[in-house]
C-alpha cells in the first residue's frame, strides 16, 4: 500500500499525467460530439466510442509509457531503486497506479462520449440494455488498463520516451491494420494480435460496423479476446520486470 | 562501516573496477580519490545495490544494500543532484522519499531547513541552481537520518560558500559518529576535508590510509640548489645516488635528498652555494604521479 502512495505521489506531482489526461478527454469526447453534431439522422451507439476506443487510447498510452520513460530522463528511476531496493515491486506498483488511472480515464471518456452524443443528439437510440452494449462502452475503462500495463511494460524495456512512444503508437494505430493488407495470411494474423482483440472485445458483433477488426475471423468470444489482450500484457510487464532486475540501473 | 571485498565490474571488455577491497569506519570523513574514470561512481553505484558486481561483494553494516529494510533510515547518498524531475518540488521530491520508507511528513520540513531550501521548498526543482540542487540532494540522503552516507564529487561546480559549508557539514555528520564516504578526483579538496583515505587508480586499489601519511609519503622532497659551481656540484651529487635535473636559472633540483645532506656534499668539496631550499610537490602534481600509473606505483612501492 505504501509504494501504491508513493508512486501516486509521483505521478501527480508533474504535469504530465493531467496533460494526457484533458487531451483524451478532448479527444474521445470532442470526436463524438463532432460526429454527433454532423449527422442529420440518429446516431448508433457504436458511433460514440470511435474516438474513445481507438484515438484517446493512444494518449493513454503515451501517458502510461511516459510515467516510467520519464524516471529514466531524469534518472529519478535510481533514486527510487534506492529508497525500494525490491525493483519488483517499485515497478508493479507503479503498474498498477497507473492502470487504475487509465481504466478510471476510460470509463469518464466512454460516458462522457455517450453523454455528449445523448446531449447533442436526443433523438438518437443510446440507451444501454444489453450485455454487448455494456461492454461496448463499459469496456473500454478495462481496455484502456491493460493497454496501460503493456505501454509501461514497452516503457521499462525501452527506457526512452521516444522509442517507447514510437513503438506503441505505430504498433496501435498504423501496424496491426496494415498486416491485414497481407494476402490471406494476413486476416488469420490479425485474429492473435492484442489490439484486434481489443477491439473485437468491444465490438458489439454486427451492431457496430464502426469499430475496427471486421472482416476478420476471430477464433476467442470476446471475453476470451479481453482475456488474450490483457495476457499479452501482463506477459510483457513480466519481460520487462525480469529484465529491470536483471540490468543496472 | 562500508566493507568491499573483491569488488568487480567488467563492461564487456573495460574493466571499470578490478577487485577492489577496502572499508570504511565510522566517526570520520574518508575520501574515495582517484582521478576521472577511476572508477569511483561505479564502485559507489554497486555499494547502493544500483549495478550489480560482476564479482565479489560490497556489505554495509554486515549486509547487501538490496537486503536492508527500509534502506533511506540506513544509508543516505547522493550520487547524482539532477536525480530529480525538474517539474516536481523540491517538497513533492521528498514527500515521496519520506513515504516509501515510512518516515514521518515532518522529517521533510525538517531536512529542508537544515540545508536551508525552506523558502523554494514549493518551486520546481528543474529551476534549480548547481547549489541549490545539491543542497535538494543532501536533504535527500539525510531524510531518513542515516548512520552511513555517501556522496559522490558533491562540491563539483560548486563556488567557494558552497564547497564550506558542504565540507563543514560532512565533517560534522561524521563527528557525530556516522560512516561517511565521500569521493572527489581532487587531493587539495580531500586533504581539507577527509581524514582517511581510499585511493584508487584504473578501478584499483592504490592505498588505503590516513590523509596526513598519503600526503607525506606522496609529496617526496626536492631539494632545490643554486650554485655558481654546479657543473662541479651536479656530478658529485650523482654519485651519491641521488637524481639530480637541471632546474631553471643554472639551479639543480635534487630529489630523494634532503638539505642537509646536499649541504654537507658541498662543504665537503668547496662548493660555494647560492641557494639551498627544500621544495615540496604541490598534491596535484603528486596525485597525478601516484595515480598517473596505477601499475608503475606499485613496482616503485614494492621495493
Amino acid at each position: 500500500m505504501t509504494l501504491l502512495a508513493v508512486e501516486r505521489i509521483k505521478l501527480f506531482s508533474t504535469r504530465s499525467p493531467y496533460w494526457c489526461s484533458a487531451l483524451a478527454l478532448a479527444l474521445g469526447v470532442g470526436i463524438t460530439a463532432i460526429f454527433a453534431a454532423a449527422s442529420d439522422g440518429p446516431i448508433p451507439l457504436g458511433l460514440t466510442q470511435i474516438g474513445s476506443g481507438q484515438l484517446a487510447i493512444a494518449v493513454v498510452l503515451v501517458m502510461a509509457a511516459l510515467a516510467v520513460t520519464t524516471e529514466y530522463r531524469f534518472q529519478t528511476i535510481r533514486a527510487t531503486f534506492l529508497a525500494v531496493p525490491n525493483r519488483t515491486s517499485a515497478l508493479v506498483a507503479k503498474t498498477v497506479v497507473v492502470a487504475f488511472i487509465a481504466a478510471l480515464l476510460g470509463e469518464i471518456v466512454a460516458f462522457g462520449s455517450w453523454g455528449v452524443a445523448k446531449l447533442i443528439s436526443p433523438e438518437s437510440d443510446l440507451a444501454i440494455n444489453t450485455a454487448a452494449e455494456w461492454r461496448h462502452v463499459a469496456g473500454i475503462g478495462l481496455i484502456y488498463a491493460f493497454g496501460a500495463v503493456m505501454a509501461v511494460a514497452i516503457g521499462i524495456l525501452v527506457r526512452q520516451s521516444a522509442g517507447a512512444i514510437a513503438i506503441l503508437l505505430v504498433w496501435q494505430m498504423l501496424a496491426e491494420n496494415l498486416i491485414g493488407i497481407i494476402p490471406k495470411a494476413g486476416v488469420k494474423i490479425q485474429a492473435w494480435l492484442p489490439f484486434m482483440n481489443a477491439s473485437h472485445f468491444l465490438s458489439m458483433g454486427s451492431d457496430s460496423p464502426e469499430q475496427g477488426g471486421q472482416g476478420v475471423d476471430f477464433k476467442l468470444s470476446e471475453w476470451g479476446s479481453f482475456g488474450y489482450f490483457a495476457g499479452i500484457a501482463v506477459a510483457l510487464l513480466v519481460v520487462a520486470l525480469v529484465v529491470a532486475k536483471r540490468r543496472d540501473a | 562501516m562500508i566493507e568491499a571485498i573483491g569488488l568487480t565490474k567488467r563492461y564487456g571488455r573495460t574493466v571499470a573496477v578490478d577487485d577492489l577491497s577496502f572499508t570504511v569506519q565510522p566517526g570520520q570523513v574518508t575520501g574515495f580519490l582517484g582521478p576521472n574514470g577511476a572508477g569511483k561512481s561505479t564502485t559507489m553505484r554497486m555499494i547502493l545495490g544500483l549495478d550489480r558486481p560482476t564479482a565479489g561483494r560490497v556489505l554495509i553494516d554486515g549486509k547487501p544494500y538490496t537486503d536492508l529494510n527500509r534502506p533511506l533510515r540506513t544509508v543516505g547518498a547522493l550520487l547524482d543532484a539532477k536525480w530529480v524531475h525538474p517539474n516536481r518540488s523540491a517538497r513533492a521530491h521528498l514527500s515521496w522519499l519520506a513515504k516509501s520508507n515510512g518516515l514521518p511528513k515532518e522529517r521533510v520540513g525538517q531536512v529542508l531547513d537544515a540545508v536551508g531550501l525552506t523558502q523554494v521548498a514549493n518551486k520546481n526543482a528543474g529551476g534549480f541552481s548547481l547549489g541549490m540542487s545539491q543542497r535538494l540532494g543532501i536533504a535527500a540522503a539525510l531524510l531518513g537520518d542515516p548512520k552511513v552516507l555517501l556522496f559522490d564529487e558533491p562540491v563539483n561546480g560548486l563556488d567557494p560558500e558552497g564547497i564550506l559549508w558542504i565540507r563543514t557539514f560532512m565533517q560534522n555528520l561524521a563527528a557525530e559518529g556516522r560512516t561517511v564516504l565521500v569521493s572527489s578526483h581532487l587531493l587539495s579538496e580531500m586533504a581539507l576535508t577527509a581524514s582517511e583515505l581510499v585511493v584508487i587508480g584504473r578501478g584499483k586499489l592504490i592505498t588505503q590510509t590516513s590523509t596526513q601519511e598519503f600526503i607525506d609519503r606522496s609529496t617526496g622532497n626536492t631539494v632545490l640548489v643554486r650554485s655558481p659551481q654546479a657543473s662541479k656540484l651536479g656530478p658529485l651529487l650523482v654519485d651519491k645516488g641521488f637524481t639530480v635535473h637541471d632546474g631553471t636559472d643554472g639551479a639543480l633540483s635534487v630529489s630523494g635528498a634532503t638539505s642537509d645532506q646536499v649541504g654537507d656534499i658541498a662543504a665537503a668539496n668547496g662548493v660555494v652555494l647560492h641557494e639551498l631550499s627544500t621544495q615540496r610537490a604541490s598534491l596535484e602534481e603528486a596525485f597525478m604521479q601516484l595515480t598517473g600509473d596505477a601499475v608503475e606505483y606499485h613496482a616503485e612501492i614494492g621495493k
